[in-house]
């Protein structure tokens, strides 16, 4: 018999329990009422491939893949997909969004996150119905570029990607740049180990990007567009192809767009992992095709950038800001925010945090108000200790501020940054020296190697903080330190080797005292570094279900099941999977 | 944080390239070659689409990108995301960014080591995995993250990892 059509049901264990069966039930019994059942075969198979979504099944021949069903559904699939030949939309497989964004707590304001989550990030229209690119056609069709760059200047924004530049400025700069040739730059390298802000908004609302890109083009006086994306964000760079494509369709890139006399194109360059491409001149080098390494400035890519024509590079989230200004007036984006910093700026909250992810909160909001009130507090209750912002370059801000507000000038005032955005909370349990140990494993990583004092002093800096936190540091550690830092900040060309000592010297003028106990008492008072600790099971608490025997990677826990179980501290390598394995928090370090 | 480029050199140096990879490389080649900037761009799309680049896909670029050898050598060698050599099936990327840091990636990174025995920058000799390091995959809020080929997994714990990698033949 041949069959019309075949209905794959997954009968694996996961669908099973959340009602395959009865699914598979209601489609036999479809089925014959509609009188199908010599035209339709149904079939039970193993897995589907989303099992956390079943009941799922897949019809043939066109392979629609439909999940989360009830019984009704696949009644009504039957009769829709089947009798009248119309896929059920809303019942079919979705790639998950890959950032769940949740919805905003009570003090944050969405200007650049509004439509991230919201609209479908592949479908062009999903934006214009979001008034997407109004801001581009009134620029083409009422405004001057001097217009374009005075609404940026009563706005007040300044760029989002680190030092906090006004746009407007670097925007006449461009401008009045002399060249045939001009360039703008999207930088989406976002290689902040601890941020992710740029990549939800390239992947929830690229065409926010594409036209702040074009209106900027527009402005300078550019015609060629450059997105720079780093490699580890795969998505967000399939997402940019396909919605500058879209684009270029809709007549919004290309030639005349709008019917004006401006024409502008955009291309997709990827980076290769290298943090240092987020500088902008290596970032430059690196389209070039060279190795990314910074050079000197001035010249300033304003008026010597890529080729050696003027290019504007702005951040991500700068660009994804001017459509919203131009739509909605400078004044009104001027009406949030500080003084001196305007509008909105998006933060990755993470680390020992209730609620982390993506927070868009207005400038000048307190950390207190970011870390309790939009994030929930300290996870599990713990006492706060740090937040650390503006990424390997920022530092480390202790419980004194938590009032501060976060602008520019604050963070800077008191040791940080405002960086693109990373905001780790550390609690109680953060090991302070480690940090920095951390962040100068990163610098040290990441330094091109071109200045000396970065190259080979982020390696002795690292060297002293590794012996320190292995508990064999020594008096005069901590004055070498600050010396090396010294000379390495004022030694390197780029912000990076400027940069790289912060997060030492930060969490040395606030946390001094943990730095000195790793020295001179050989403790680690938040008992993280491995040097300085050991991990004990308590036997009174210890129910002994082997978890922790069996979890652990070196075998350094002795015991048998119902009894009390010993870890060797000779072999132990205190990785701490055992205190995190642990049901009944037996795992103690001392 | 890849292997030094003479152990990687040392160990391709007699993988020829397939005519498959030759083709992809062809169709590349072909359609940025003229672009500024090729030699980045090319070496992106080819470790994009073929996975790796080796020494004699290096010579092959090079020469049709009419650039000295020793030029686009510079630049793969610059830069952590190219590989010379092909890897396993299956790539797990621990990521140690900040936020994964603090929540617990290092402790992911002795367990998967545990779990595969092999060493970070290693593959498994069976060719199924091959382990390493990367700095925050944007997916922050559910550190610790661990990416294994495009799947990005969140909160693992480390007693979950040897059921995770069932999945991956
Ligand atoms: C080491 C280093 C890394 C940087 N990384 C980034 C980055 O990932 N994203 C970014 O937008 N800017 C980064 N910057 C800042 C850029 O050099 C440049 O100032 C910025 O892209 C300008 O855009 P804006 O005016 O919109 O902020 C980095 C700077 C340095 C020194
Ligand atoms: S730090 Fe691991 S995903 Fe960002």
């Amino acid at each position: 018999m041949v069959y019309r059509a075949h209905i794959l049901i997954s009968g694996d264990a996961a669908c099973i329990a959340k009602g395959a069966r009865d699914v598979e039930a209601a489609l036999w019994e479809a089925v014959q009422e509609l009188n199908l059942k010599d035209e339709v075969q149904i079939l039970e198979v193993s897995s589907l491939g989303h099992s956390d979504q079943g009941p799922e099944i897949v019809i043939y021949p066109d392979g629609t893949d439909y999940v989360n069903l009830t019984p009704e559904d696949a009644k009504f699939i039957i009769e829709e997909h089947l009798l009248k030949g119309r896929p059920v939309e809303r019942l079919t497989y979705r790639e998950p969004p890959s950032l769940p964004l949740p919805p905003p707590s009570e003090k944050e304001v969405r200007v650049v996150l509004e439509n991230v989550g919201k609209i479908d990030p592949e479908n062009i229209e999903d934006y214009i119905a979001m008034d997407g690119y109004m801001a581009l056609g009134k620029v083409l069709g009422e405004m001057t570029p001097e217009e374009v760059i005075e609404e940026l200047k009563i706005s007040g924004l300044r760029g989002r990607g680190g030092a906090g530049f006004p746009t407007w400025l670097k925007w006449t700069l461009a401008r009045n740049a002399p060249g045939d040739m001009k360039y703008v730059i999207c930088n989406g390298d976002e290689g902040d180990p601890g941020a992710f802000m740029n990549r939800s908004v390239l992947e929830g609302d690229p065409h926010s990007v594409i036209e702040g890109m074009a209106i900027a083009a527009y402005a300078i006086g550019a015609s060629q567009g450059y997105f720079y994306v780093r490699a580890e964000y795969p998505i967000a760079i399939q997402t940019l192809r396909a919605a500058i494509k879209q684009a270029r369709d809709y007549g919004l890139l290309g030639e005349h767009i709008f019917g004006a006399d401006f024409s502008f194109d955009l291309e997709v360059r990827m980076g290769a992992g290298a943090f240092v491409c987020g500088e902008e001149t290596a970032l430059m080098q690196s389209i070039e095709g060279a190795r990314g390494m910074p050079r000197t400035r001035p010249p300033y890519p304003a008026t010597a950038g890529l080729w050696g024509n003027p290019t504007n590079i702005n951040n991500v989230e700068t660009y994804a800001n001017v459509p919203k200004i131009i739509h909605k007036g400078g004044s009104w984006f001027a009406s949030m925010g500080t003084d001196k910093s305007k509008g909105t700026k998006t933060f990755a909250i993470a680390g020992k945090v209730e609620r982390t992810g993506l927070i868009e909160v207005p400038l000048g909001m307190t950390i207190r108000e970011i870390v309790y009130d939009v994030g929930g507090g300290v996870l599990g209750g713990k006492k706060f200790k740090a937040v650390q912002t503006g990424g390997p370059m920022g530092g480390c801000i202790p419980e004194q501020y938590l009032d501060l507000p976060v602008d520019y000038e604050h963070l800077k005032e008191v040791g940080s940054m405002m960086g693109s955005g990373g905001f780790v909370v550390m609690d109680e349990d953060t090991c302070m020296v480690d940090i920095a140990r951390f962040f100068m494993e990163f610098t040290q990583d990441e330094s091109c190697g071109k200045c000396v004092p970065c190259r080979v002093g982020t390696r002795r800096m690292l060297e002293i903080l590794n012996r320190i936190c292995a508990g064999e540091g020594r008096p005069g550690d901590i004055e070498t330190l600050e010396e090396l830092a010294v000379y390495i900040r004022d030694g390197s060309l780029c912000g990076l080797g400027q940069g790289a000592p912060n997060p030492v010297l930060s969490t040395l003028q606030y946390f001094r005292d943990e730095y000195e106990a790793h020295i001179y008492d050989k403790t680690c008072p938040a008992k993280v570094c491995k040097g300085l600790i050991e991990y004990k099971i308590n036997p009174e608490a210890c129910i002994g279900c082997t978890r922790c025997a069996r979890n652990c990677p070196v075998n350094a826990i002795e015991g048998k099941p119902k009894q009390t179980h010993v870890i060797d501290a000779d072999i132990c390598i205190r990785c701490g999977v055992c205190k995190q394995v642990c049901p009944v928090d037996a795992v103690y370090v001392e | 944080m890849s292997l030094s480029p003479e152990v990687e050199t040392q160990a391709t140096d007699t993988l020829a390239m397939s005519p498959e990879e030759k083709a992809t490389i062809d169709t590349i080649l072909a359609e940025n070659a003229g672009k500024p900037g090729a030699t980045m761009l090319v070496l992106t799309l080819v470790q994009e689409n073929v996975g790796y680049i080796s020494p004699p896909m290096q010579a092959y670029i090079a020469e049709a990108l009419d650039v000295p050898l020793s030029h686009l050598y510079g630049v793969l060698t610059f830069y952590s995301f190219f590989r010379m050599a092909p890897i396993g099936r299956h790539k797990i990327s621990i990521c140690l960014g900040t936020a994964c840091y603090v929540r617990g990636g290092p402790m992911l990174i002795e367990k998967f080591q545990q779990v595969l025995g092999i060493g970070m920058d290693q593959t498994t000799e069976d060719g199924r995995f091959t382990l390493e390091v990367c700095r925050c995959v944007g997916a922050c809020s559910q550190a610790p993250v661990v990416m294994i080929d495009d799947d990005i997994l969140g909160r693992v714990n480390p007693s979950d990892v040897a059921k995770l990698l069932r999945k991956y033949k």
